[in-house]
């Protein structure tokens, strides 16, 4: 096995905490010195079904998950009977004997030890961790760190379930320590919420919509640290207009939610180009049409988020590929929603959503808008040359009109052709200077063999397979990171040497490659997939080699 | 008294019911500004459809929100800033049919905001259809054979969803509105004010109202006591009604049971990132 890049899948039934035992062993190795990359699976509902976390471990930074699996940790049958198919050669099956009757591999007695322990059924995970150190060689002082950081409730009892495992497990294989030192570990969702706080946001609001719940727990749970105000909502409809309502009267506002959400909002994301009102709106897709399956992986909404809004609109839609990306692009979506008074697109999915990621911060400050002086009477339409009028709010000297109907400099509503035209032209200029912003920013990645006539595509989470795929196969490999207002120089400088153009998408229709055909790229063949998992790297490899 | 008037020319047709409105709307609003609330903390937000032109009428701080939507905007600016008083001029069909459930939700959970439904039991600026408040069998172009619905109460609807300021008004009686609103005003939570107001140009009900309209003190009530006065009339034909204060009762209001951010705080990332090592 190699012990330098590997991974551990963790399975059981809905309930029997698979996904906190995921982290748990996530941040052993992390404490280790590894790089680790979590994939959560799970099911629409609350107990039963199958649920896994799969865990990849490496040296270096793992970009993307492995099918293969070296460690099979199953809590309960049905993941012996989904996984052992994917167990690598030398791979390491660890299973709770009290539940499993045949099978090879190491079988630890976990439901006995909890039930001596005295403890509740869900503890059975700690067990099994408990021995999965032992047999890795991890020491107890270790694994003791780390249930102690992660464990609120009944430490004690844990840790002696724990021991008792670890006790009675055989050591099979050796885990270095690395010298690295431990980093953070983010999910898509906790670093786009730490991003906003970053550069500024005070007023949050969602109704919960998987997977983009995770946003709405972490603020409500961090609000205190953050400075942000949670607010759950009776539906979408009422969350963004909220979130307007607070952003005319100052306060720097963002919402979360996934595709069908999405969808309910868009009345309200005209009215906030209309009204120049600020506001960033982070929709994570999930499969659709319509609900869709609630709890997988998607990339289908990413023409509908750029032409979501009824009249002539242009609107940041920024698609952040990883944790790091999340962080920066959300603080970088909520100052340029300030700056260009204007609607911000955060396109991400359940991939990025719920998958954790080593974190490391990328700097990101709060930049302030454009604000009135104070002098002569305040206009909040100033027709000015640029087409950003400065912003005033209520509380404050003079009278701030906002409205979702054409109007006047001073903001009252107008039907006369010429007052009609002035506006429209005065938001054209605006949507022209944020084309300008698009292609002054770093807004194209570019990886792999830079000078490789081979060139994948991709946006959003697909960045982690296709990179490393593309690294793996000597090929280039571009992602934009910005898709409205696309940068068109920046990806057709990036594609200039391209002779053959392969688009890598989680849809089915092949969206991002049809999106680039609007700006004349043609692209030459398509890898998508739509079964609501992510790419795993093997499988990517594998297609882009039957293709080149 | 300040005039509080902008340059836009009034569309409102000839002794429409909004009139009143706006005249008893400036009234309480300078009252305020007597008592020494600032003008600038005053903001208005409207709906969409007649009595949401009244925002474009007054010199004041206004967002003229999306149809139904703007009491959830509303709820948006006075969470952002607890300092501003938060007046929503909305009419029948946005506060009941296109935007009901924010509606409801608002006052269940005590936003610091006041609600004026202008209340001209139809869509009017559409050219006269029923809304969830026209009597049953009110001839429009899209029912010309009599609305199939029968009304709903709308101060039943509020006093179940737990509002803690209940009233009537008529937008014929000028001084008893503009007292309402500054009590409204002043109301800490949710404000609900219904204005029967006759659309002279679709449904003139004025006769109807002068007969039936009458005061009630201003006192404390029992829900049981205020819900025997919200049910007198029916919404068809049946019935005296009563205008005045029906309910109100103090409870903490959401803003203040929410609000944990504070001005000028720098948001503690390095503390929330150690939680993840």
């Amino acid at each position: 096995m190699n012990t330098k890049d590997f991974s551990v899948l963790i399975g059981g039934a809905a309930g029997q905490g698979s996904r906190k035992a995921g982290l748990i062993i996530a941040k052993l190795f992390n404490n280790l010195g590894y790089g680790v990359l979590i994939y959560d699976d799970y099911q629409s509902l609350i107990k039963g079904g199958h649920s896994f976390s799969l865990i990849r471990v490496s040296e270096k930074e793992p970009l993307s998950h492995s099918q293969e699996i070296d460690f099979l940790l199953a809590l309960d049958q049905r993941t012996i009977e989904e996984h052992e198919k994917d167990l690598s050669k030398e791979g390491i099956v660890v299973f709770n004997k009290d539940r499993i009757e045949a099978c090879e591999g190491t079988g630890l007695d976990i439901e006995t030890i909890v039930k001596e322990c005295k403890g509740i059924p869900i503890m059975v995970n700690i067990a099994l961790i408990g021995g999965f150190a032992k047999i890795t060689g991890i020491e107890w002082n270790v694994l003791e760190q780390v249930l102690r950081k992660e464990i609120d409730r009944e430490i004690e009892k844990n840790l002696e379930i724990a021991r008792k495992a670890f006790d009675g497990a055989q050591s099979i294989i050796e885990i270095k320590k690395l010298k690295n030192n431990p980093r953070p570990l983010l999910t898509g969702n906790e670093a786009v919420a730490l991003g906003g706080a970053k550069a500024g946001l005070e007023t949050y609001y969602a109704y919960p919509m998987t997977p983009a719940t995770g946003i709405l727990h972490y603020l409500a749970e961090r609000g205190h640290d953050l400075n942000v105000c949670v607010s759950q909502l009776e539906n979408e409809i009422a969350v963004i207009n909220a979130a307007i309502g607070s952003a005319y009267a100052g306060k720097r506002s963002m919402v979360g939610t996934s595709g069908g959400g999405f969808a309910l909002m868009t009345e309200a994301l005209s009215m906030a180009v209309q009204a120049e009102t600020p506001v960033v709106i982070v929709e994570s897709q999930r499969p659709g049409p319509a609900s869709g399956v609630a709890t997988y992986q998607a990339q289908g909404d990413l023409l509908f988020s750029l032409f979501a809004g009824h009249g002539d609109i242009v609107k940041f839609v920024v698609a952040p590929g990883d944790a790091n990306e999340a962080f920066y692009w959300t603080g970088k979506a909520m100052n340029l929603a300030w700056k260009y008074q204007t609607p911000a697109i955060v396109l991400i999915d359940k991939e990025l959503s719920e998958s954790t990621y080593d974190f490391s911060e990328e700097e990101i400050k709060k930049e302030e808008g454009k604000m009135w002086d104070g002098k002569g009477e305040y206009k909040r339409y100033l027709d000015s040359e640029d087409g950003i009028s400065p912003m005033a709010f209520p509380g404050a000297k003079g009278v701030v009109k906002a409205t979702s109907y054409e109007h006047d400099e001073f903001g009252i509503t107008t039907e006369d052709a010429e007052a009609v035209k002035k506006m429209q032209e005065k938001r054209m200029r605006k949507f022209e200077l944020m084309k300008e912003e698009a292609e002054k920013m770093r807004s194209v990645n570019v990886f792999g063999n830079l000078k490789s006539k081979t060139t994948i595509v991709c946006f959003g989470s697909v960045k982690g397979a296709a990179r490393e795929t593309a690294e793996r196969l000597d090929l280039k490999m571009v992602q934009p990171l910005v898709l409205e207002p696309f940068p068109e120089k920046q990806v057709k400088k990036a594609l200039e040497d391209s002779e053959r153009i392969i688009c890598v998408e989680n849809n089915a229709s092949g969206q991002l490659a049809k999106l680039l055909s609007c700006f004349g790229i043609k692209v030459d063949q398509k890898v998508l997939k739509y079964d609501g998992r992510p790419f795993f790297r093997e499988e990517l490899e594998e297609q882009i080699k039957k293709i080149i | 008294m300040e005039n509080l008037e902008t340059y836009c020319p009034n569309t409102w047709c000839p002794g429409c019911g909004n009139f009143g409105v706006l005249a008893a709307a400036k009234k309480a609003v300078n009252s305020l500004l007597g008592q020494g609330v600032k003008k600038e903390n005053i903001v208005l937000v409207s709906d969409i459809g007649c009595s949401s032109k009244s925002t474009d009428y007054l010199d004041l701080n206004s967002f003229d929100s999306l149809h139904g939507r703007s009491i959830a905007t509303a709820l948006g600016v006075a969470l952002a800033n607890p300092e501003l008083k938060v007046i929503v001029f909305i009419g029948d069909g946005g506060a009941l049919n296109e935007g009901i459930a924010h509606l409801i939700h608002a006052a269940k959970r005590n936003s610091n905001i006041v609600v004026l439904m202008h209340n001209n039991r139809l869509f009017a600026l559409t050219t006269g259809q029923f809304t969830a408040v026209s009597p049953k069998g009110l001839k429009g172009k899209s029912t010309p054979e009599g609305a199939p619905e029968e009304p709903i109460n709308p101060l039943e609807l509020m006093l179940d969803s737990k509002a803690s300021f209940i009233a009537r008004a008529y937008s014929s009686k000028i001084d008893h509105l503009a007292s309402l609103i500054e009590k409204a005003i002043k109301h800490e939570g949710f404000s609900f004010i219904e204005i029967l107001q006759p659309c002279v140009s679709f449904f003139n009900n004025l006769q109807f109202y002068n007969e039936k309209v009458y005061e009630v003190e201003d006192e404390e009530r029992t829900k049981e006591e205020a819900r025997k006065l919200i049910e007198e009339w029916n919404y068809n034909g049946e019935g005296r009604i009563p205008l005045g204060l029906l309910y109100s009762e103090k409870r903490e209001t959401y803003e203040s049971l929410i609000n944990k951010s504070s001005k000028g705080k720098e948001p503690d990332i390095k503390k929330c990132l150690q939680i993840h090592l």
